[in-house]
């Protein structure tokens, strides 16, 4: 079962769970479609409602960066994190 | 009585709060911090008064929270409270206005977005839903984009007919429908477009902020990207107030909430430099619908001032006494409780103020 890892800034979206045990695998899509269904809140923070992952947002899928049709298999591990830019000064 | 101030900046939210006074302000932590807080809503009409944030993550996107205990807690929906359909094509990048319907429609919130598109919601805030009339205008198209981003910054419903709604964004000017949002029409005749080949256009002015008038719904008052006008019949025709202002460049500009024909903005040299007209900080007021503008700034800072005032940073309460209140890019937020005679300082070193809603409570 594929694992999302969640990041400290977005742990109060995912009920305070740090990892998120994913019943879809296939493809990253797939994944994030899934959260979308159980954390809402959460999906929302990482796609718009367009369904593209956010500019200053990063997924990656085992250590690599990652795009909706990146492979996910039942023992993946996807991160969530948000990108070294952003933020404002 | 107590004086809640809102303040939005570019890292969060701060909520000062005075007696009834307006002289002496306690301005508590940053909430939303380190996220941008671009507009508030204050709806008073319910039994409580509910605020709205626009706050904006610039990691994790925009969303809207909302209180109903004064900012001591916040809540936001599970599901995205504004979020264009599917069939739309467009994402939400801001919120940039959250102003409460007409008393009639005691549920409406109306919400502005970059990109330029006009949001209803019936339950208070919760749940916002496009408002289709105004995005398959065959205009939006052709409306443009300022240097802050294409967005509905100003809506303005009518407070005894809520068929009646106007709306204004940069570049693209302003628009109203009378029917409930189902038809708009642009209503821009007598702004000027200087940046354009043709001066006069149809739409694409360049309009930073509209206020109405309190005595006369009729009665429209506008900063535009150089150009101060009032209309008298609605927004059908704009005549220039601009004539003795030092300037017709800014951002903001806001209306008396109870007597008619009072109005200040805060005049800026010029689209090519930004900074308070004669480098000094200076409210203009105005007590006759725009004809004449006095300056002023007793309390203000003195010598050379550079800050500028964005155009959803000034504000004035509903108090019997109004006060007036404005923030800068520089964090100051300065109040008057004597409708802008004289000023007190309610904080300074904030990040860049974006919004100021004050509100007797």
């Amino acid at each position: 079962m594929p694992v999302l890892l969640v990041p400290g800034v977005l742990r109060a979206e995912a009920g305070g769970a740090s990892r998120l045990e994913i019943a879809a695998a296939g493809t990253l899509g797939a994944v994030l479609a899934e959260v979308g269904e159980r954390w809402p809140m959460l999906a929302r923070r990482i796609r718009d409602e367009q369904g593209v992952v956010r500019r200053y947002v990063n997924v990656f899928v085992d250590g690599e960066k990652a795009g909706v049709e990146t492979p996910v298999g039942a023992g993946s591990e996807i991160q969530v994190l948000p990108s070294v830019a952003g933020g404002c000064v | 009585m107590t004086v809640l101030l809102a303040i939005g900046t570019q890292k969060g939210l701060f909520l000062a709060s005075s007696d009834d006074e307006r002289r002496a302000w306690h301005v508590g932590p940053a909430q939303f911090p380190g996220t941008a807080v671009y507009t508030i809503g204050v709806d008073t009409r319910g039994p409580r008064p509910r605020l709205l944030a626009a706050v904006d993550s610039s990691h994790f996107g925009p969303s809207v929270a909302v209180s109903d205990d004064l900012g001591v807690t916040w809540r936001e929906p599970e599901s995205a409270p504004i979020a264009f359909p599917q069939d739309a094509g467009a994402a939400i990048e801001r919120v940039w206005q959250l102003v409460p319907g007409p008393a009639a429609e005691p549920g409406v919130i109306y919400a502005g977005s970059q990109p330029s598109a006009l949001f209803r919601s019936t339950d208070g805030g919760r749940s916002f839903e496009l408002v289709r009339g105004l995005w398959d205008h065959p205009h939006r198209t052709e409306w443009g984009a300022g240097f802050g981003g294409q967005a509905i910054h100003t809506i303005l419903p009518h407070p005894d007919d809520p068929s009646r709604l106007l709306v204004a964004m940069s570049t693209g000017g302003v628009y109203r429908s009378g029917d409930g949002g189902a038809t708009w029409s642009p209503a821009n005749r007598g702004i000027k477009a200087y940046f354009f080949p043709d001066p006069w256009p149809e739409f694409g002015q360049c309009v930073h902020r509209v206020a109405r008038d309190a005595g006369d719904p009729d009665r429209l008052y506008a900063q535009n990207h150089h150009g101060v006008y009032r209309s008298s019949d609605g927004g059908d025709s704009w005549q220039s107030i601009a004539d003795t202002l030092p300037s017709d460049f800014g951002f903001p500009i806001v209306a008396h909430p109870s007597r008619p024909g009072t109005i200040w903005n805060f005049p800026l040299i010029a689209d090519s430099e930004r900074h308070p007209t004669e480098l000094r900080c200076r409210v203009y007021r105005s007590t006759d619908a725009g004809d004449k503008w006095e300056p002023q700034h007793e309390g203000l800072p003195d010598g050379p001032y550079y800050p500028v005032v964005l155009r959803d940073a000034m504000c004035t309460d509903n108090h019997d006494r109004a006060g007036v209140y404005f923030g800068t890019r520089a964090g100051e937020v300065f109040a008057s409780n004597d409708e802008g005679e004289s000023w007190t300082t309610v904080a300074a070193h904030l990040p860049d103020v974006l919004s100021v809603r004050a509100v007797p409570v």
